[in-house]
């Protein structure tokens, strides 16, 4: 069991106070850092320069891969294997796949936006170690915290520790990664 | 921004008078804390009389009368049902569109109105999401027992199999497996995307061990990164609209089912829009129905305010007036057709002597009843909505049953002609299912977050960063 240091967390009491501490931790030149809020904070992506998510893409990818494959399988098996005469119309043609396909390009938009939600956070995990932290419990409640990572080329424990605290975190506390 | 005033004073100073202001999403001002408090006060409380009181009744039906009906009826055969000819499709077809009707207004409450930016929504939506998952689960099942012998569904799937066949994808029906199995497993994703960063609350309140246990696992890790906020919101929209093109599609598909045949009655270009709206009006009775008693029981009063409850009226008016619409023109166009079996089957409706009732019933409460909610002393009267609600469940029970057998019963040949009754069988399936409905619900009440917990603080005041009581200051309206 060795311990080595995750990073280090500060409290605040308001979105305002974390926006504005999240902006000079972003100026001070550190770049792996996260806010950790009970809910999303409005202009936080911006202030994180997090961009467009690609969970989007993901569920685009999902829906188009099962629209084409859907409109194949139907040419397949009604076309193609077994072709079946259904009141003298073409074997094959675009309003008889249409909605089969459509409906599971919807099933696919939705599994690849929730497994690209899921992939693109790291879920599920069973363990992270800001989850043993005490005060962390309070982020689904009403506290914001900011949690600067150890694996900053920038991070120093006092220094940084100092920052924090000039930007008016409580709590400034060593978060230990236990493996 | 010059504009934005940043303290409290000033905003109260500049904001309308106060008939014109939007009523608070939630009542009371709590705080961010009290709220989560307040929120996830009936998941963790000791569970009520009331509870016990309804869950029991609810979990025999379930538990007793579905299975024994279900099982009657599949290992005896669908002639324990009142089907025969010519009406072939009675009362399992009738609840099957009832319920994917009471699934859509969960949809279009949770989907819909988050596009369009209503933040009362969050206080509503997880129940109303929650009641479209149990309830597409109940409509499944019908179609799949209706086809008489349970064991061959796996035919309708395209699944390579000994007799090289495959299914006939130009069939309405073939579009129904997807659509209702589709709707099932994206509604459900939806609700449980949504309830996330509801377990990771429930997780980090949790005092025992198992309840630690339990919503750790289903919270996955969740952290609320902004990282992992910003993923979030993103699949969240996208669910939403596909959530929303998903109301649009499945009773569309059902209406097709009919309008493809060539009944009178049923052969009408309609019948899609005719569903959609059908179904969204009935759900928002059952939204009625629903939210009503159970603000008052798990004392959500501040939370599910009565102006939400307004809204739901106003909603369930505007569908009305639309399936109002839709039944003049049904009558119209039977008259303007010229058709004489159209003529025939709408004129019975109304007036002919067995089902006569029903469609009566269809006029009263799905035009009439509803016109009362135009007032707003109506719609401020919670009794009076509750009733409205199961009025319009009942009106559009029947509703169904006029097109689905009012069409069967008497069509071109009057050597085909014929009655149906429902049987015991019939009757027991469907309180069997209301009773499974009621049952899950209850249990969603009980232990999962019924309120979308952090969606609600999302939407205060508090949680703006750029309101004074979100912690904005003065000078940092400057930056």
């Amino acid at each position: 069991m060795s311990e080595k240091i995750y990073g280090l967390i500060a409290e605040f009491d308001s979105p305002a106070a974390i926006l504005h501490a999240a902006e000079k931790v972003r100026d001070a030149g550190y770049r792996r850092w996260d806010a950790f809020t009970p809910f999303p904070i409005h202009g936080m992506d911006k202030v994180m320069k997090l961009g467009n998510s690609l969970v989007g893409w993901v569920a685009l990818a999902g829906g188009a891969f099962m629209f084409l494959n859907v409109a194949g399988l139907i040419w397949f098996s009604n076309a193609f294997d077994y072709p079946l005469i259904v009141g003298g119309k073409p074997m094959f043609s675009v309003p008889m796949t249409f909605v089969p396909s459509y409906i599971m390009l919807i099933m696919g938009g939705a599994l690849g936006a929730l497994i690209g939600m899921l992939g693109l956070n790291q879920l599920p995990r069973l363990h992270h170690p800001l989850l043993d932290q005490k005060r962390f419990d309070l982020v689904s409640r009403d506290k914001f915290i900011l949690v600067i990572g150890a694996q900053d080329e920038k991070f120093c424990a006092t220094e940084t520790k100092q920052l924090l605290e000039a930007v008016g975190g409580r709590h400034v506390e060593i978060v230990e990664d236990v493996e | 921004m010059a504009d934005s005033a940043l303290n409290l004073e000033e905003l109260k100073r500049l904001a309308p008078p106060a008939e014109l202001q939007r009523a608070p999403v939630v009542e009371g001002k709590p705080g961010l804390g009290a709220l989560t408090d307040k929120l996830s006060a009936f998941a963790e409380a000791k569970t009520p009389v009331w509870w016990w009181i309804v869950f029991i009744p609810a979990a025999f039906a379930a538990t007793v009368i579905f299975p024994t009906c279900l099982f009657y009826q599949v290992f005896t055969g669908v002639g324990v049902w009142g089907n025969n000819h010519p009406v072939m499709w009675g009362l399992d077809i009738v609840n099957f569109i009832w319920w994917v009707g009471v699934a859509h207004a969960g949809t279009l409450i949770s989907a819909l109105l988050f596009l369009t930016k209503q933040h009362w929504r969050t206080t509503i939506g997880r129940m109303a999401e929650a009641m479209t998952v149990f309830s597409v689960m109940m409509a499944g099942l019908y179609p799949a027992i209706h086809v008489g012998r349970a064991w061959f569904d796996w035919f309708m799937f395209p699944v390579p199999n000994s007799n090289g066949l495959w299914p006939q994808f130009r069939s309405p029906l073939m579009w129904d497996v997807f659509a209702v199995n589709t709707y099932l497993v994206v509604s459900s994703l939806f609700w449980f995307m949504g309830m996330i960063p509801d377990f990771a609350v429930l997780r980090d309140r949790s005092t025992t061990r198992i309840r630690k246990t339990i919503f750790t696992f289903l919270a996955m890790g969740w952290t609320g990164s902004a990282r992992q906020w910003h993923n979030y919101e993103k699949a969240y929209v996208v669910l939403c609209g596909l959530c929303t093109l998903l109301v649009f599609t499945v009773s569309s598909i059902v209406g097709l089912d009919f309008c493809t045949a060539q009944i009178a009655g049923w052969h009408a270009t309609i019948f899609p829009l005719y569903f959609v709206i059908g179904a969204v009006f009935c759900g928002f009775g059952m939204m009625l129905v629903i939210l009503i008693p159970l603000r008052k029981l798990c004392g959500l009063e501040n939370i599910i305010t009565k102006s939400h409850i307004d809204k739901v009226a106003k909603l369930a008016l505007v569908s009305g007036l639309i399936i109002d619409y839709i039944y003049l023109m049904e009558f119209f166009i039977a008259w303007y057709s010229g058709d004489p079996y159209e003529r025939w089957v709408f004129g019975h409706r109304l007036f002919g002597h067995t089902y006569m009732v029903l469609g009566w019933m269809l006029i009263g409460i799905n035009v009439c009843v509803t016109q009362l909610l135009w007032f707003k002393k109506v719609r401020a009267n919670l009794l009076w909505l509750f009733i409205i609600g199961l009025l319009i469940n009942c009106g559009m029970w029947s509703e169904r049953f006029v097109i689905v057998v009012g069409s069967l019963y008497q069509d071109f040949l009057p050597a085909n002609w014929g009655k149906y009754m429902p049987t015991i069988w019939d009757i027991g399936l469907y309180v069997g299912t209301l009773g499974a409905f009621f049952m899950l619900y209850l249990l969603f009440v009980k232990f999962l977050p019924m309120i979308a917990i952090s969606e609600v603080k999302g939407v205060m005041p508090e949680a703006d960063p750029h309101h004074p009581l979100g912690g904005a200051k003065k000078e940092a309206g400057h930056e």
